[in-house]
């Protein structure tokens, strides 16, 4: 049967199918619909598919690594800077191997349509030693998840799926296989204690695998060569990279379409020696020409994006391709005239606006005060007309830096941190600056939910004042106040009073987000009509 | 035969309703499907816009190549503008008359129509008013969708109405005529 699905829920019913027996993740985009379309889906809910929230991506992976050890098959979905917080346990997770099937999932972002750097997520498998898939279209993420299941409890090793942005948000019709039983517990009985004389073995028994993956890539039906006759251009396209080929040659080129890592060694040899050069087509980063380039040797002509002939940045399009491809562009209308840009903002009456207008108003009496930002909706702060960040680096170091800033002697040194962003990489930094009595004021903006990604649950809703406590912020300097116009007076001289307190204060400003209120609303609705 | 349609607006619009009808429609006719779509960040107030490629034939790239596309629907004309590349030269642009101002640099009006007018197929309309005279004011995407309707040429005005009775059907009867109400103002503005 076939089903329209998006590359996410492609992936999400590949996996339900396969017998998935939990999904562990944070909401990151471009993945966040992979865990959304296993919490709603009906299969997944009679099973009783783990497929709560967790608190960030190195809990997931490491909750996932469980459920495989007890014999489980479990899938870990993250946005690419998910892998830089999970690191840890995902590089590990290599050494120990597994028992159950376990896929890792990284959403790379070229483009950086909804993140902050481009890293390409191939390095990671290649850093970990594991085997990549890297789907082309939303059939073969379907596809590749059974496969990365099969292949991960057949080598005993995790198997990264590396997707990006186009694939994961964008839909076609998907064969839909047979649903499977989930594997029966059945816990390892391998130590994986990672102490030095044990993670030296494995180590050896992990690099001694390599030869397996390289033998299943060379062999992988997803990794398939096309021939036409008086080419001497061979193209390795991979993954999504493949289309954009295809849409411009059809089936005049030379392509060895690569969906599946380790590199296939042999294959890119024989179609170097096939052609007279080669052109690596890849979304993300060099992570294919640079290592093509240690295949062939410095003699043997590569064309890539390390060569200028595909740009160094951004997602692949149809028409860079063509000109990489050497094909003349169709005729094409120029740029309109009457045309400005339209960045996306914070919505109306959100209480982040709020937020920033008074601390805007309290801070514009210190000349050298700096608000340090975080990952999240209010983010947007740092755009007209609030412009009110000076920096936004990755998940929690807004108090971090704000920490680092305050010990170099800055002042006023102002953090602001969202409730999801804070509970999943925040907690601890403000430990440090208890610890050290830094004298920074924290803004935790709570809007009790996880907002930039379409109002997912919030780990920390309810808990915050006991968490700052706890953390030991002294109860005096713990304020809670209410985001709203109405309530400026109040907002601006608790905000002043804790500026002027020479220590760590959490100021947290709590209403809901006005787009999950407006959702529970309509819910509240529904529940009303249905008990006429 | 092949339609390369981009859809476009601001976040918040109601441009993935469109989207999910037009995909319903091919789905159930079946022609092959691809439809790239904008979610997380763009969606807060920001410029949308999605792929929607149909073919009879083995569609490979989600994206459209410049140049190509066959229709462009855009429930707002500046950002009807903005895909201007991506335009066939025998290319279609159905529109909202209606400026939608949530930025301080909105061009002048006077010339952003004019510029509109000066393309080579050009459909606008106040689909807001349209949709308040067909008695559903949520419903200026549905509007839209019909005034687009005759472009899409790959399926039929009827298939359409198909997919909105499908797609609609679990809000209940009154949504589902309420919107072929509202589409059918749209075809009919078409014609004119």
């Amino acid at each position: 049967m076939k089903q329209l699905l998006l590359g996410d829920e492609a992936i999400a019913l590949g996996a339900i199918n396969a017998g998935l027996s939990g999904v562990y993740a944070y909401p990151g985009t471009p993945s966040t619909e992979i865990t959304e379309f296993i919490q709603n889906n009906k299969v997944a809910q009679e099973r009783g598919i783990h497929s709560r929230w967790c608190t960030n991506e190195k809990t997931a992976m490491e909750a996932a690594l469980g459920m495989s050890y007890a014999g489980k098959r479990a899938l870990v979905c993250m946005k690419h800077v998910g892998m830089n917080v999970c690191a840890d346990a995902f590089v590990n997770s290599a050494i120990t191997g597994v028992q159950g099937g376990l896929i890792v999932l990284a959403a790379d972002d070229p483009s950086m349509h909804s993140s902050q750097n481009e890293q390409d997520s191939r390095f990671y498998g290649k850093f970990a030693l594991i085997p990549v898939f890297e789907p082309s279209n939303q059939q073969e993420a379907y596809d590749m998840v059974a496969s990365a299941f099969e292949m991960s409890e057949a080598l005993k090793v995790p198997v990264l799926l590396r997707i990006v942005t186009r694939l994961a948000h964008s839909r076609a019709a998907v064969e839909v296989g047979e649903l499977h039983a989930e594997n029966a517990l059945n816990p390892s009985t391998d130590q994986w204690v990672l102490l030095p004389g044990i993670a030296r073995k494995k180590y050896v028994d992990l690099l001694g695998k390599q030869e397996a993956f390289q033998k299943a890539s060379e062999t992988s039906a997803y990794n398939k060569k096309e021939t036409a006759a008086n080419q001497k251009l061979g193209i390795i396209a991979c993954g999504i990279a493949y289309n954009y080929v295809k849409e411009n040659v059809g089936n005049n080129a030379n392509i060895l379409k690569v969906s599946q890592y380790p590199l296939p060694i042999e294959a890119i040899k024989q179609l170097a020696k096939e052609n007279e050069e080669i052109l690596v087509v890849e979304d993300g980063q060099p992570v294919v020409e640079e290592q093509v380039a240690g295949i062939l040797g410095a003699n043997y002509p590569i064309k890539g994006r390390l060569t200028g002939d595909l740009p160094r940045t951004g997602e692949l399009t149809p028409d860079c391709v063509a000109k990489a491809l050497g094909l003349p562009a169709g005729p094409a209308f120029n740029n309109a005239k009457n045309l400005a840009g339209r960045p996306p903002q914070l919505c109306q009456g959100c209480g982040h606006r709020d937020v920033y207008a008074a601390l805007n108003e309290v801070l514009a009496e210190y000349p050298d005060y700096r608000v340090f930002g975080d990952i999240g909706c209010y983010t947007l702060g740092a755009l007209p007309p609030f412009k009110a960040l000076s920096s936004c680096v990755d998940m929690g170091a807004s108090i971090t830096m704000a920490k680092g800033a305050a010990d170099a002697g800055l002042f006023p040194a102002v953090a602001i941190i969202g409730d999801s962003t804070f509970t999943h990489s925040g907690m601890t930094g403000l430990l440090d600056a208890v610890n050290d009595k830094s004298n920074i004021t924290v803004v935790i903006s709570d809007n009790l939910t996880t907002g930039m990604t379409g109002g997912q649950d919030s780990a920390g809703t309810n808990k915050f004042e006991a968490i700052c406590l706890g953390l030991g912020v002294e109860p005096e300097h713990v304020r809670v106040v209410v985001p709203l116009p109405k309530n400026m007076p109040e907002i601006t001289r608790i905000l002043k009073e804790e500026i002027e307190y020479n220590g760590v204060s959490v100021i947290i400003p709590r209403r809901e987000c006005i787009q999950t209120a407006a959702r529970h609303a309509r819910e509240r609705q529904k529940a009303k009509e249905a008990n006429k | 035969m092949k339609k390369d349609i981009i859809l476009c607006g601001v976040g918040g619009q109601g441009i993935l309703s469109i989207a999910t009808i037009i995909g319903e429609a091919a789905t159930e006719a079946g022609i092959n499907l691809k439809q790239a779509e904008v979610h997380g960040m763009s969606q807060r107030g920001g410029d949308v816009q999605s792929n929607l490629r149909l073919s009879t034939e083995n569609i490979y790239s989600d994206l459209i190549p410049q140049g190509g596309t066959d229709v462009v629907i855009s429930m707002e004309p500046m950002e009807a503008l903005r895909y201007l590349p991506y335009l066939a030269k025998t290319g279609t642009i159905v529109t909202s008359s209606k400026p939608f101002i949530n930025i301080p640099n909105y061009p002048d009006e006077a010339a952003l129509m004019a510029e509109l007018d000066s393309m080579p197929s050009v459909v606008k309309l106040d689909i807001e008013s349209v949709a308040k005279d067909a008695g559903n004011v949520r419903g200026a995407n549905m509007v839209l969708l019909g005034m687009a309707a005759p472009f899409i040429e790959i399926l039929t005005v009827e298939q359409l109405r198909k997919a909105i009775s499908v797609i609609f059907a679990r809000k209940g009867e009154a949504i589902v005529e309420a919107n072929l109400r509202a589409f059918d103002a749209g075809v009919e503005a078409s014609k004119k």
